[in-house]
């Protein structure tokens, strides 16, 4: 058994992966507050969000930058140079989950005093399908597990026939309502991004899948 | 961060084989308790310069130096140097393996035995069990202590060297292709006690292989021709090198 003869490369690999573990929670909190701000119309809490991307960002640099060290002074081979590899994407995907939040909160500010729909709560529920996805799926990274990462991608339908309902919802409501075009196109970005934030976390797994089995596969 | 005194301040180094320039105006500060290596293709001058640090040219006649080393604060190249308490300071490991047809602890012991460190038989086992472990070699040779020290394997003699410098508290450990004769588990062992061993020494490798240049080093010069054409923090030179004629070389474009 060889496993510790390369200490500097097991450091460096920890150091790495607490960050993208840090990297995660900053994102997920982002998505949290941006709902939070949304429900409570809070402009300061949203202006906060957008302004904490910016750590974000500077996570996904300061990751690619550890990675590139790595690659370059330590050179992994096989598992170890996947998961250099599917860190390099995850972190991007990360980043830009970071943007979709931003977003969100920059429509909570746009929407200023315009009330909340009923249909808030279904948006509410994708938001928390998609922070519990993206949470699971950076323990299947961090447990290697690439059937629970499969079973993890498979919840992007949830969030797709969510998705659908919210958004065939709005539009009922706008083609009745023409005084209620503005706030249901604000949700309708909100609930787009959240989609998308699911779709992020997709991507995720299937680097996932890549890292631990060295299958290169895109999920449907 | 406060920057610590270098250990050796090298300044506009030349040195000569006869009418031959082998280096020219190097100067480079080595800092304490990293591990700084030195690379470049054959005959760039990067092993003349590890053997100018403990002026083990000086044996090659016709040699001639220019310039200065200063090992902390004094010019190793003055008439009043004692060489052999120069080596003490700054031992050498070289290539191959060159343990002594002796056993595992007179190889060890010899060190101490002949600069006066100790010749009492309970110290000297002290000394020989401390830098034996100091080598990450106590746990496979504790048993074999009195066995003849070529029966072992390539890297275990090489580690043996490497405890019997250690054996004489040395301040730099000069590496000329430590591992180069070894194989690449043994080679592992060794770029993985000299990280090791960097907490308590200053290491200076040369090394012909640039992958193991940038897993064990903080600091890389790379030779070309005699001179050094850059020095800089290994993740740079890896990375962003600075001059075009090292990311040639990295890239293995040329040389």
């Amino acid at each position: 058994m060889f496993h510790g003869i390369r200490s500097t490369l097991d450091r460096e690999f920890d150091e790495v992966r607490s960050e993208l573990m840090g990297m995660s929670v900053l994102v997920d909190t982002a998505i949290d507050h941006s709902m939070v701000a949304l429900m409570q119309r809070n402009t300061k809490l949203a202006d906060e969000v957008i302004k904490g991307d910016t750590d974000i960002n500077k996570y996904r640099f300061n990751l690619e930058e550890a990675c590139l060290t790595l690659i370059a002074t330590q050179q992994p081979t096989a598992s170890d140079l996947r998961e250099i590899i599917a860190i390099l994407y995850m972190i991007v995907e990360m980043e830009r989950m970071g943007d979709y939040a931003a977003g969100i909160a920059k429509t909570v500010i746009l929407m200023e005093e315009e009330p909340l729909l009923k249909t808030f709560k279904k948006i509410f529920k994708m938001a928390d399908i998609s922070r519990h996805m993206l949470a699971d799926s950076i323990q299947a990274y961090m447990k290697r597990d690439p059937v629970w990462a499969r079973d993890i991608a498979s919840r992007d339908n949830e969030i797709d026939e969510v998705y659908k309902i919210v958004f065939q919802r709005l539009i009922k409501i706008m083609a009745k309502e023409h005084d209620m075009v503005t706030r249901c196109t604000y949700l309708m970005w909100c609930s787009h991004n959240l989609e998308r934030i699911a779709d992020r976390v997709v991507n995720i797994t299937e680097q996932i899948i890549f890292m631990t089995t060295g299958m290169l596969k895109e999920f449907e | 961060m406060e920057t610590p005194e270098p250990v050796f301040k090298i300044k506009n180094l030349n040195f000569y084989y006869g009418p031959v320039l082998a280096l020219s105006q190097i100067s480079m500060d080595i800092s304490p308790n990293l591990i700084t290596a030195l690379i470049g293709p054959s005959g760039c001058g990067k092993s003349t310069f590890l053997r100018c640090l403990n002026r083990m040219n000086d044996t090659i006649p016709g040699t001639l130096v220019e310039g200065q080393i200063i090992l902390k604060g004094k010019d190793i190249y003055r008439e009043d140097v004692d060489l052999a308490n120069l080596r003490q300071k700054v031992g050498m490991v070289f290539q191959k393996p060159n343990p002594f047809p002796q056993s595992v602890f007179d190889n060890v012991a010899f060190g101490p035995r002949v600069v006066g460190l100790t010749r009492d038989k309970s110290e000297l086992q002290i000394i020989v069990e401390r830098s034996l472990r100091q080598a990450a070699l106590w746990e496979e040779v504790k048993d074999h202590l009195y066995e003849n020290a070529l029966s072992f394997s390539l890297g275990e003699q090489q580690r043996l060297c490497i405890a019997r410098l250690l054996a004489v508290q040395p301040e730099v450990i000069l590496m000329d292709e430590p591992a180069s004769a070894l194989d690449p588990i043994a080679t592992l062992h060794i770029e993985e006690l000299m990280v090791e061993l960097k907490k308590n020494y200053t290491i200076i490798i040369v090394t012909h292989n640039m992958q193991q240049a940038a897993r064990v080093s903080d600091f890389t010069g790379f030779f070309w021709l005699g001179e050094l054409v850059e020095f800089s923090p290994t993740v740079k030179m890896f990375t962003r090198p600075e001059r075009q004629l090292s990311e040639d070389y990295i890239t293995g474009k040329m040389g």
